[in-house]
């Protein structure tokens, strides 16, 4: 059965359009890449999965796990497992990572019928899921995200991920910034929690991100709808056409291998 | 008209004096008691401020002036030990002054032992043996000129905390002063009056709290008086968590001598209505002065905090941050004055003013007031007014956090940063967990104090 299920989607922001009829399906265990040039709607997408404000869905659906993703508020989507890589992570001061975190991890236990974690067991957890990418304990103890790199930040967001074990991870430009040793930490932790129960949707503008994190499925978006679909080659041939070849396509109207 | 006479129009105050005149009169000699009559002569002569006066355009004084006050006594029955305890922060204190209703409470305080010559003990008393340092000070620093609230306070000068630190003593532990109010026989005003000296190279940690026993309407009318002496080191805390229906109207007016450190934070989280007046005059060379504040309010509440910092001399540092948080129906003001004379070269100065407004009808005022008069300064101002970062919201929402739950953090977080500069760690945490208990929805925030 598929885990995600996006039929028809199309969302504007004021009065722009910015998604015109996205259909996707993932199923658990896969992969899938969602490539474009800017403005094509790649993060619009993965914001309306999240259930980000300032968007207004005009029509279509998205199903998660049976359940109607766009009814449900943010916090219940995390609770039932999906989980936002932001390409931007927000620096919260006064809020310390620890708390943040531990909030989070013990809401969704909560959510699954699991006992919160006391002090000591979040400690344990946290110390070992740091480990996957390369994150310095002493970073929990400041204030969420401030005063981190950009590499410390998108290397936070990988490693709340660990933690928190969602079932659906969206990625959202998880390799913009990033030199190639970030990103191939990132790429570490990443393929670590691959598991055949989680999925993942991993935006990006790049081709390179999917030399180490290999893509079960590529789709290519353009001006709000998905243009092409494909394996792993396809972000291959998308490197080497250019973005300016998918352009075309959408010029020509018809969705391919949709 | 009836509804008239019960208002406290300026002659009410008077009656109030001419009642106690004679008692008050006998504290402290003739010389004090001509300074007593100048404040209530200068009271009579500016009247309670309107919207028109500059410094009260945004402070409606309807919440005073629409009682009927009589002078406080002392309660009928003295609180017992135990009632005090959430107002208290520890146990490591160089001694805790407590005052009822403006009288000090002798059964209620405590004295640690202390070097010779330091005093800490009742104004009353300190006017009883008339040592120097309050011949000295005391009404010498605050003006009243323009200050009605400050002039009254100056009428009634009876008691209040007298801190005297000799030169070259730092008291390893803060001084607690706790000025409760009753309330218990109908609407009362009282006038707590405190001096604090400390002189050359001494150090003194001062807190200056103001409680209520109840919620019923009191009028606190407060002022002090801090003498920093040359290269002095003064941290003074100023804690409002007075009842419901407590109004507070305080006056703090520090001089800073050649070098000395003087760090001031107002957290202001009772009373219906509260204005504070705090000032410092930096008069010698290399002086420093911090100053902090906070307010979170909701319901009907007001608070404004006007502020004021006169450099008189070169080379010297000022640092103010100020916060507030208003949710309902809330109204807030700032006001921060900076006084550069022309002879106050390579002056230093940093105010900054930040405002959280949680509801479409709170309301806050916030101003920046520099002038000045010497040409080689840096003085930098900035005020902010906004809601709750979106971002931050959503980020928080987005890891499972719940949204009462990610709002309160957020106003936590914004509000925790002032108060995260008070160097007593035991009161800081004490005001973190007052924080909490008085944000919307704080209970639902765990462990973070």
């Amino acid at each position: 059965m598929d885990m995600l299920e996006i039929k028809n989607l199309h969302a504007k922001v004021e009065d722009n359009v910015i998604l015109r009829g996205i259909n996707l399906s993932v199923k658990p265990g896969e992969v899938h890449a969602i490539m474009g040039p800017n403005g094509s709607g790649k993060s619009t997408l993965a914001h309306i999965l999240a259930g980000r404000d300032g968007y207004e869905v005009t029509a279509g659906e998205v199903r998660y796990k049976g359940l109607d993703l766009l009814e449900m508020a943010p916090e219940e989507r995390a609770r039932e497992g999906v989980f936002l890589a932001f390409q931007y992570p927000v620096e919260i001061p006064g809020v310390n990572s620890s708390y943040f975190l531990k909030a989070g991890l013990n809401e969704i236990r909560k959510h699954r019928g699991l006992p919160e974690l006391d002090a000591i067991d979040f400690l344990a957890l946290v110390k070992e899921r740091m480990k996957l990418v390369d994150m310095d304990a002493s970073l929990l103890n400041r204030p969420v995200n401030e005063g981190f790199s950009g590499g410390e930040k998108k290397r936070n967001e990988i490693f709340q991920m660990a933690v928190l074990e969602p079932t659906l991870c969206v990625l959202d430009e998880t390799d913009s910034g990033l030199d190639i040793d970030a990103l191939k930490i990132v790429a570490r932790g990443v393929n670590a929690l691959r598991s055949p129960e989680r999925a993942f949707v991993l935006v990006t503008h790049y081709q390179r991100l999917l030399n180490y994190i290999v893509p079960d499925f590529v789709h290519v978006l353009s001006k709000g709808r998905i243009v092409r679909s494909g394996g792993k080659e396809l972000a291959l041939e998308l490197e080497e056409k250019g973005y300016a070849w998918v352009e075309e396509l959408a010029g020509a109207g018809q969705p391919v291998g949709a | 008209m009836a509804a008239t006479e019960t208002k406290p129009a300026p002659a009410v105050f008077q009656e109030h004096f001419a009642a106690r005149e004679e008692a008050l009169s006998a504290r402290g000699g003739p010389q004090l008691h001509e300074i007593r009559r100048r404040g209530l002569a200068r009271f009579v002569e500016l009247g309670f401020p309107t919207f028109k006066d500059e410094d009260w355009r945004q402070t409606p004084l309807a919440p005073v002036l629409d009682v009927a006050w009589t002078p406080a006594e002392p309660p009928a029955a003295m609180p017992s030990p135990a009632a005090l305890r959430p107002f208290l922060f520890g146990d490591e204190v160089t001694a805790r002054l407590v005052f009822v209703n403006g009288c000090f409470s002798p059964s209620l305080s405590f004295r640690g032992e202390v070097p010779d010559n330091v005093f800490i003990g009742s104004l009353a008393e300190a006017l009883s043996t008339q040592p120097d340092w309050v011949r000295e000070h005391l009404a010498q620093q605050l003006g009243f000129e323009n200050q009605p609230f400050a002039a009254l306070n100056t009428a009634f000068i009876a008691d209040g905390a007298a801190v005297y630190v000799p030169r070259g003593v730092t008291l390893p532990q803060p001084v607690h002063l706790l000025f409760l109010s009753s309330g218990d026989a109908g609407p009362s005003v009282a006038y707590p009056r405190s001096l604090v000296v400390v002189e050359e190279s001494a150090g003194l940690s001062l807190v200056e709290h103001y409680a209520s026993l109840s919620d019923r309407p009191t009028l606190t009318n407060a002022a002090s008086e801090v003498v920093c002496g040359e290269n002095s080191r003064v941290d003074h805390y100023k804690v409002q968590s007075e009842g419901k229906g407590a109004r507070h109207v305080g006056a703090m007016q520090a001089r800073q001598a050649r070098g000395a450190n003087y760090t001031h934070h107002s957290i202001s989280l009772g009373a219906a209505w509260a204005r504070h007046d705090l000032s410092t005059l930096l008069a010698g060379e290399g002086v420093e002065a911090l100053l902090h504040g906070l307010f979170v309010l909701t319901g009907e509440q007001l608070c404004d905090h006007h502020t004021r910092i006169e450099h008189a001399a070169p080379h010297c540092r000022s640092f103010e941050l100020y916060k507030g948080v208003l949710d309902q129906r809330a109204r807030g003001v700032f006001n921060g004055r900076i006084y550069v004379h022309r002879e106050a070269q390579k002056t230093d100065s940093k105010q900054s003013n930040g405002n959280l407004l949680l509801s479409d009808d709170a309301v806050v005022f916030t101003k920046p007031q520099l002038e000045i008069f010497a040409d080689d300064v840096k003085c930098t101002h900035g005020a902010t007014i906004g809601r709750l970062d979106e971002d931050a919201f959503f980020y928080m929402r987005s890891r499972g956090i719940g949204r009462e739950e990610s709002r309160t953090l957020l106003i936590y977080a914004f509000a925790s940063e002032v108060i995260d500069r008070i160097r007593i760690e035991p009161l800081r945490r004490q005001l973190l967990r007052a924080l909490v208990e008085h944000l919307p929805n704080g209970r639902i925030i765990k462990e973070v104090a």
